[in-house]
């Protein structure tokens, strides 16, 4: 028993120390109706989080379409890379006038 | 008085509009009268719901169902004016047919937007087929009603929004109509301005009143708003109604909308469905609780 914890263990040290092959995750939260915050700008190549942490249900939808993370529950999160530089405006299917930017910018390592 | 004290009576033509929870709906007298057009609406059933405001909606659903089919004269169709479901899943559209195909009385169902989640239309209309065409909006001839399902939660950018394809085919449909023609027109989202902050309201709504104005008696029935407001405009009567799942508080009573989580005995007074009884084109109804 002893063994196979310490395995395991050893196993998640490693997950936990392999080199992340993108910069780390940031977090939109959805709450009270709104995105939070409503306009975030990162690196490209950056995961955004998208975390629902209000009473309602939300989408958080590209307004050209391009991204849409379906209906997200209370508790519900969803994690889009974002590649391209430029802007990506975006609103909540279910509520139109929640919306918000994410700004790329070209990546600082590129 | 039929049926004692409890039927609660509320003739929308009269000069006071009120409703009261706790009727059994309609019981036709029993000299076979013959009946006017007469249906049940239910509506905001959000199939998949898991919050502490009403953690089993498919209950609360089948409790509505089971109670509309126990009425003594079945209604000649049942309408549901959308959010069927929760979140446009398939599992939950699944189970959302299935419970409705259990109405014993013909069922037509309308999209809320939270049915046209996950890449729009596509997946409610081959769920629930329009009764014609195929773009979701209809008419139909009944008992001497034109009856109009209209959809105001395809176009996400403003909601709602009938769009100008819609406004176009309504204004067809009516065209030939006389003045006199009754007409009740089902919505998921109010087509007035009933409390825009919250979203509630159709962008493009008073386009398609402007068509409706012309006629002598006309019923929008619609849902959205899981509570039971009634509204007149000239000749025009609006109601939202209640959802089976859960309320949501009244206009400006809150901070923001969304579901209402009350104690399990005062839900169920929130919640149930609405018979519609015709009579010389004015609508009659009675909206029942589960309580």
């Amino acid at each position: 028993m002893k063994t196979l914890a310490m395995a395991a263990l050893t196993a998640l040290t490693l997950l936990a120390a392999a080199p992340a092959p993108s910069p780390p995750a940031v977090t939109v939260h959805i709450e009270d109706f709104a995105f939070v915050p409503a306009r975030l700008t990162v690196d490209a190549g950056t995961s955004v989080r998208f975390v629902n942490d209000d009473g309602e249900a939300h989408t958080v939808t590209a307004a050209d379409k391009s991204f849409d993370s379906e209906g997200l529950d209370t508790g519900a999160q969803w994690t889009h890379r974002f590649a391209k530089p430029g802007t990506y405006a975006y609103f909540c299917e279910l509520h139109p006038y929640m919306k918000g930017t994410i700004v790329v910018r070209p990546s600082s390592q590129s | 008085m039929r049926r004692g004290d409890f039927l609660s009576h509320v003739a929308w033509t009269g000069a006071g509009i009120a409703y009261v929870l706790g009727a059994r709906g309609i019981v036709r007298a029993a000299d076979g009268t013959p009946p006017g057009a007469y249906f049940v609406q239910i509506s905001d059933s959000h199939i998949g719901f898991k919050q502490p405001a009403n953690p089993d909606v498919a209950g609360t659903l089948k409790q509505t169902i089971d109670r509309i089919n126990a009425l003594p004269n079945q209604p000649q169709f049942v309408v549901h004016t959308g959010d069927v479901t929760h979140l446009s899943t398939p599992e939950q559209f699944d189970l959302a047919k299935q419970m409705l195909g259990t109405l014993r009385a013909p069922v037509v169902v309308l999209p809320g937007e939270h049915d046209a989640l996950a890449g729009g239309a596509a997946r409610f209309l081959s769920v629930f087929p329009p009764k014609s065409g195929s773009t979701g909006w209809f008419s139909w001839d009944a008992g001497g009603i034109h009856y109009v399902a209209l959809v105001n939660v395809f176009d996400f950018e403003a909601m709602g929004l009938l769009g100008n394809d819609q406004l176009a085919w309504l204004e067809r449909d009516l065209t030939p109509l006389p003045k006199s023609q009754p007409i009740v027109v089902f919505a998921h989202v109010p087509l007035y301005a009933l409390y825009p902050q919250w979203g509630w309201t159709t962008e493009d709504g008073a386009k398609a009143l402007a068509l409706l104005a012309r006629f002598d008696a006309v019923t929008v029935l619609n849902g959205h708003i899981h509570q039971v407001i009634e509204h007149t405009q000239g000749n025009i009567r609006f109601a939202t109604a209640n959802a089976t799942a859960y309320p949501q508080p009244a206009p400006g009573s809150a901070p923001k909308p969304g579901p209402l989580t009350l104690p399990p005995d005062v839900l169920l007074a929130r919640i149930g469905y609405r018979t519609v009884e015709m009579k010389g084109g004015h609508a009659t109804a009675d909206d029942v609780s589960l309580a």
